[in-house]
């Protein structure tokens, strides 16, 4: 549907002819392709999915010092651990890049070795971080205890829920490019998985820098 | 087994939902067995529940609307009922416990189930074709949200039945809808069906900021699109910034109620507060979520029926965007009385103050455009008055409500209750009646009986007014809201006046059900075979009614603000059409069951997650799961229309446009 571009002295063919329509300079000329319309909506989805950690950044703000004479962030953080998962989380992100620059290439191989990898370094971040959840709950710090705890373990379990459905993702996609290469539709996929993946980081600075860095401020 | 379900969960001992239980589902037994009669089964499955196509998706989410309008509507009669009889020393016919629930289920099904598919229905149906495009930019997702919607209005149908409803108000303000003070199943039907529902209209905004910004006609640009088209894709980005706030905080709610955390508990730190905050952070950019598209509908019908274009479109423009983004900064007006202190309740005043500028702007522009105009007063017309009237009066009441002083005294009083019944019937109700008037024929093909119409807007114009202006007084009076019985029998004439207007709406609401089955029988006497039944401006028209599958046959060239009036004049100044375009083969989405699927999934988790059957929500998890990746396999992506086809629909488009050039005369 690609319409062709006339000047204003053509105006008086207005309404008559088709292929008319003026470049009004904001690239208007009809429709976008899928290939821009897929990741702009799902930008979208992931901008909407910042909103709701916002507000779960809000909770978190407001109820820290809500201790309920239970333990505080400064008892239970341990910042070498943070270290660990910040840097599998990042990594992961890394090779999540490569596995696109290979799939552009399409190079199957190398995609699904970087998506391995990818997905390795997730569940080291998920091991890492749900050792931590269970050894709170063990030393009497569960979610139970106090608001602050409530919102600490919703903030972080939620961004951990988005890496374990991220990982969902990252195996079916494994799936889907093995199965059915390189076409269109399952490259824009892996276009968002990616996007998807680097939010999660993004999100993941935030808990580190507000939760863990302030959190551990003496 | 069955967690918390047994026999007890159907009230067999209470004669009003038992009886109303059964009434309901010899109806959908009787629908089904005419549908199974009439062998209109494959029709309806491949045509409708399965279809891609925005147009039958809008029908559908209006016919949703519909049906939740006359439940919502029967709890809100039931309440007046109630209220009118328990007066002094009689206690009336509900109970408190029951009572409570209907005034709780009577705001979540208006606002959730009957206004936000209503007006969702209507940007599903208009905006691709005010775009002069062929569909959204994610069709299939676009019915996966309505089945979703769809199963969030199915679970707090079935509150009525199996279990009980909420009875903590449409907003479950805890620590009243913590576990500890509302233990039954009520609110995780409130918070389960909400949150289902939830997902489809945030993936709909997306889908609708993703088409309007990026899908549209050739040569049309930003300051070139419909103002109803404007208002969707202000509505749409306040739904994607404002409900996953709601998402949020109900989830936080849930993990209150199941598992034990302290968000909003009163021990443990908890801060229920928080959840206010929250909770109206989406709470008061979801009123412009509901009223800017409407403001769009009265903008179309404005222009069309005074036969001018919209005066002062660009400050309409900025106008809903300046609403848009003022309505995230007046959230703490709904709790002055939280005691923020002096400043802060002075900053969300003047921030809710402000906000009427933008609205005066557009009830000036509306009045303007009518001026001078010739103006047709035909149904929509009279909806558009009667808001301009009853909006200026609601929002004078609510600049009122903005001064803390003023709502310290007023706060949860029935003045409160008939302000926001003053806007939201004003304005929403209005409109989205005025638009299910306006769009109707470029759905079906024929306009709804005109007479019928007004009688219907006089309904709920008067009976509006009756209804709600006793409970100003009220509330002046000392009236709070969510009274069961009412102590001091000199209200009793208020309360009758009100009992009078509620019944008059009624017989409006009735009148619609009439006058949409007299439409249909007597169809032939107001066929609209032009496909511009109001003589309109806006590239809806241009297609035929209904239009065919793909729209558009070649997407129209758009030159200034009303594309559709400029080549309907060309047209008839040179008395010849468009020069015939080559036809090409269209590419159309397919139809798929994902929805429903998806939909059926969701829906018997959400039960299973109500209930605590919690092998069967697992189940309803791994279905659905297994139906996305089954989806995701797909090959085919598209079907295509032939060229010949194409040419076919159009040709018969160009016949009767041809005839018309000798009918009809053009503006000069």
């Amino acid at each position: 549907m690609e319409a062709g571009i006339v000047s204003p002295t053509e105006a008086p063919a207005i309404g008559l002819t088709h292929g008319s329509s003026e470049d009004t300079g904001l690239g208007n000329r009809g429709p976008q392709s899928k290939s821009i319309v897929v990741p702009y909506g799902f930008w979208l989805f992931v901008l909407s999915d910042m909103v709701l950690f916002s507000a779960l950044f809000a909770s978190y703000a407001s109820l820290a010092r809500a201790t309920a004479g239970g333990p505080g962030s400064l008892q239970l953080f341990d910042r070498s651990t943070v270290a660990v998962e910040t840097i599998a989380l990042l990594l992961s992100s890394f090779m999540c890049g490569l596995a696109i620059v290979a799939a552009k290439r399409k190079n199957l191989l190398w995609t699904e070795v970087w998506l391995v990898v990818t997905a390795v370094l997730g569940l080291v971040f998920l091991f890492v971080e749900l050792r931590e959840f269970a050894h709170m709950i063990s030393i009497g710090a569960g979610p139970q205890r106090s608001a602050f705890l409530s919102s600490f373990f919703t903030l972080v379990g939620c961004h951990g829920a988005h890496v374990t459905a991220g990982l969902m993702w990252i195996g079916t996609m494994m799936a889907q490019v093995w199965a059915k290469g390189f076409q269109p539709h399952i490259g824009r996929r892996l276009l968002c998985l990616s996007i998807f993946w680097h939010a999660l980081d993004i999100i993941w600075v935030a808990i580190f820098t507000i939760v863990y860095l302030i959190g551990t401020l003496p | 087994m069955f967690g918390r379900l047994t026999w007890d969960a159907i009230p067999f001992n209470q004669p009003i939902p038992l009886i109303t239980s059964i009434v309901v589902l010899l109806v959908i037994a009787a629908v089904i067995a005419w549908i199974t009669y009439n062998k209109w089964w494959p029709y309806l499955w491949n045509e409708w529940i399965t279809s891609t196509d925005h147009k039958r998706i809008g029908v559908m989410y209006i016919v949703l609307a519909l049906v939740m309008l006359v439940r919502g509507f029967a709890d809100a009669l039931m309440m007046r009922a109630q209220q009118t009889v328990a007066v002094g020393a009689s206690q009336g016919y509900l109970p408190p416990e029951h009572y409570d629930q209907i005034f709780s289920a009577h705001g979540t099904i208006m606002i959730f189930f009957m206004a936000m598919p209503f007006i969702i229905g209507l940007i599903n149906f208009v905006v691709p074709l005010q775009l002069g495009v062929r569909d959204v930019a994610f069709p299939t997702m676009n019915n996966v949200s309505f089945w979703l919607t769809a199963s969030g209005a199915l679970l707090v149908n079935l509150s009525l039945f199996i279990g009980e409803f909420a009875r903590t108000g449409w907003l479950a303000f805890p620590p009243l809808s913590e576990k500890q003070f509302s233990p039954g199943v009520g609110v995780d039907y409130y918070l389960v069906s909400l949150q289902i529902a939830g997902v489809g209209t945030v993936l709909t905004a997306m889908n609708f900021v993703t088409t309007i910004l990026k899908i549209r006609a050739p040569g049309m640009s930003y300051m070139r699109m419909p103002i109803f088209t404007w208002t969707a894709l202000a509505a749409s980005l306040l739904i994607l910034a404002a409900f996953p706030v709601l998402t949020a905080t109900y989830a936080e709610l849930m993990l209150d109620r199941y598992l034990g955390f302290h968000f909003f508990t009163n021990d443990g730190g908890g801060n229920s507060m928080l959840y206010m905050n929250l909770i109206w952070v989406w709470g008061h950019p979801e009123v412009y979520i509901l009223a800017l598209p409407a403001f769009g509908i009265y903008s179309e019908i404005a222009s069309t029926f005074s036969g001018k274009p919209l005066f002062g479109y660009r400050s309409m423009v900025f106008a809903t965007l300046g609403i848009c983004i003022i309505s995230f900064c007046v959230w703490l007006h709904h709790f002055f009385t939280m005691g923020a202190g002096a400043d802060v309740n002075a900053v969300f005043g003047i921030a809710s103050m402000i906000i009427a500028v933008p609205t005066g702007v557009k009830i000036f522009n509306w009045m303007f455009t009518m001026y001078g105009g010739r103006v047709r007063f035909t149904t929509p017309m009279y909806y558009l008055v009667g808001f301009m009237i009853t909006f200026v009066i609601g929002g004078l009441t609510g600049v009122l409500l903005a001064m803390p002083p003023v709502d310290f005294i007023v706060h949860n009083s029935l003045f409160l209750v008939a302000h926001f019944h003053n806007v939201i019937i004003g304005a929403v109700v209005f409109g989205v009646m005025a638009g299910y008037t306006y769009w109707f024929p470029k759905a079906f093909g024929f306009t709804l009986d005109e007479r019928l119409g007004k009688w219907i807007f006089w309904c709920w114009f008067i009976g509006f007014y009756l209804a709600w202006f006793p409970e100003y007084a009220l509330g002046f009076m000392g009236g709070t809201r969510r009274l069961q019985h009412i102590a001091d029998p000199s209200w009793q004439p208020y309360l009758d006046v009100a009992m009078v207007g509620a019944l008059i709406i009624f017989a409006g609401i009735v009148l619609t059900v009439v006058q949409l089955i007299y439409s249909i029988r007597t169809r032939e006497r107001r066929l609209d075979l032009t496909g511009d039944p109001w003589d309109g401006r806006t590239l809806e028209w241009l297609t035929l009614s209904p239009p065919p599958h793909f729209n558009f046959a070649v997407l129209p060239d758009v030159h200034g603000e009303e594309p559709y009036w400029t080549r309907k004049q060309t047209a008839l100044r040179e008395e010849q059409l468009i020069e015939e375009p080559d036809y090409e083969p269209i590419e159309m989405p397919v139809n798929t069951p994902t929805g429903i699927i998806v939909a059926f999934f969701a829906s018997i988790c959400g039960f299973a997650i109500i209930w605590y059957i919690w092998w069967l929500a697992i189940l309803g998890l791994i279905g659905a799961f297994a139906v996305f990746v089954w989806y995701a396999w797909r090959d085919e992506h598209e079907h295509i229309i032939p060229a010949d086809e194409v040419r076919r629909i159009e040709q018969e488009r160009r016949r009767i446009r041809t005839e018309l050039l000798g009918q009809w005369k053009p503006v000069s």
